[in-house]
């Protein structure tokens, strides 16, 4: 039969060799799935006062997304709930035709950014014990990453000693946008912790801490908004380098995700002229600040910068090194990579081994 | 080429559109209008089902602060990144240089012409009272 109707399945390719998809992000299909793991009086709770965040616009995300909840508009599941929230469709969407060998959750919408610091903490714990029921436990492939109420340095340390040694979860997640730039010292807890059970520390664009996406106030566009994510990240690694937590937790990976890389180069080559004639400012810095950058930092390649001339890109990735970029799709949101499109030619075998799985099994240490 | 019987008229109002998959290749023919337009169902950017996107039109500005709405509904949006594309054309409204969407040339054909002709129509029943949406491949 050459002619039939809607076919089944609108992936158009599939790929035979594995790789990482180190941004997933999981959604519950109702509020109601977290409640099992969270104590009854919050279930109330939430329903007399709801939630208070930093932000205002609660309602909502502060700007409109390009497609509905920001996703694919192909990732429905069929079976209802929103996009990212059904194991079976995503196994189906993207794990089996893409031969995803290790996917990383990145739960957004979580108890992340509440001023409620009690709150944050009970739906945070919840987001990571739903986690495991939800999704590791019934597919290997997936990795959870610990979500902490950011705001509150030592209920966060908890949290994550609490999950120490547990493999369900391969890293500990925070948003960019919070109360205070990243680096100062009310989130040091959370980078002692994470250095002490050895995972670690993603921070994934997106956040709700109060403050405008830019320095010089609220823009007007959702655009702008996609490009401020890249001035918001390099506040967040300014403040990580400058306040001295890689010299304070040398031990401390942390991931930069979903903001880009391209920019890394130009802000460590003007972060080390400043330091030369501002090192007594900070001067328990003991290497360049570019230093701290390349040696404790790894980026997640969606969005993954698309220069006219593809030799930008390969000198921007020398810079900072094909050992540190982890391939990601960002599923189900609709500015998704599609894996076999989104590196050009002219990369050598080890390179691409490296950026679409390798580097990612390392940091993440799955065998 | 090919010409390949893909549904009758009626079947196919205004505003609809109707995926296939033609010798291998997906592709969804649209009526805009009461016209018909047929498009490969892959986006030409990074491969998305392209055609399953919404219906939206073209906006335009000649200056900051005014812009005008046309082509309401004929202009395709791929459910992935956003591309949009003419359904008359395959023309990209972001990247019309590199990237264009394979349009394939639709036609009305009395059921009279349609039965004598040398038709792929397997799974209609052709009658020779009807009007029939005709795709070359």
């Amino acid at each position: 039969m050459n002619v039939q109707f809607r076919p089944e399945s609108s992936a158009s390719v599939s790929i035979k060799t594995a790789i990482a998809d180190c941004d997933i992000h999981p959604a519950r299909a109702t509020n109601d799935e977290l409640f099992p793991f969270m104590a009854k009086r919050w279930h109330s709770h939430l329903d007399t006062y709801g939630k208070q965040a930093y932000h205002g616009m609660m309602e909502g995300p502060p700007y409109p997304k390009a497609q509905p909840n920001a996703s694919r508009r192909d990732a429905w599941p069929p079976e209802g709930g929103p996009q990212g929230s059904s194991l079976s469709f995503m196994q189906k969407q993207l794990l089996d035709p893409y031969s995803v060998a290790l996917g990383v959750l990145n739960p957004l919408n979580s108890g992340q950014g509440l001023r409620n610091q009690d709150m944050a903490g009970a739906i945070c714990s919840a987001i990571n014990d739903w986690q495991i029921e939800k999704w590791t436990s019934k597919d290997r492939r997936l990795k959870g990453s610990i979500v902490v109420a950011n705001e509150d340095g030592v209920a966060a340390a908890a949290e994550i000693r609490k999950r120490a040694g547990d493999p369900n979860f391969v890293q500990v997640l925070l948003l960019s946008r919070n109360v205070e730039p990243l680096g100062q010292r009310r989130y040091w807890p959370v980078y002692e912790a994470a250095q002490e059970i050895g995972l670690p520390v993603g921070v994934h664009a997106f956040g709700f801490g109060g403050n405008p996406l830019t320095p010089s106030g609220w823009p007007s566009f959702y655009i702008e908004e996609m490009v401020g994510h890249a001035q918001c990240q390099q506040t967040v690694l300014a403040s990580l380098v400058l306040e001295g937590v890689f010299e304070r937790f040398p031990k401390l990976k942390m991931v930069m995700i979903e903001a880009g890389f391209g920019w890394a180069p130009s802000l460590g080559w003007r972060l080390d002229k400043s330091f030369e004639r501002l090192h007594s400012e900070v001067p328990y810095l003991k290497r360049k600040p570019s230093e701290y950058i390349r040696d404790h930092i790894w980026w997640t390649t969606q969005p993954m910068e698309d220069p006219e001339r593809r030799d930008h890109l390969f000198q921007t990735i020398e810079w900072i090194g094909w050992d540190k970029l982890l391939f990601a799709t960002d599923y189900p949101h609709w500015d998704f990579d599609e894996p076999s499109r989104v590196l050009p030619p002219g990369v050598s075998e080890a390179n691409r081994e490296a950026f679409y799985l390798g580097n990612a099994k390392k940091l993440y240490g799955i065998a | 080429m090919t010409r390949h019987v893909i549904a009758a008229v009626d079947e196919l109002p205004p505003g609809t559109r109707k995926f296939l998959d033609i010798d291998g290749r997906p592709i969804a023919i649209f009526n805009i209008k009461g016209e018909f337009f047929g498009l490969l169902n892959r986006c030409p950017h990074q491969g998305a089902a392209l055609c399953e996107g919404p219906l939206i039109g073209l906006a335009q500005s000649s200056d900051p602060g005014e812009i005008e709405y046309t082509k309401l509904g004929e202009i395709i949006r791929c459910p992935w990144h956003g591309w949009e594309f003419d359904i008359r054309t395959g023309q990209s409204y972001c990247d019309p240089k590199r990237f264009r969407a394979r349009a394939y040339p639709v036609n009305v054909e009395p059921g009279t012409a349609v039965v004598k002709g040398p038709y792929v129509a397997e799974t209609i029943a052709v009658s020779v009272e009807s009007d029939y949406v005709v795709v070359d491949l």
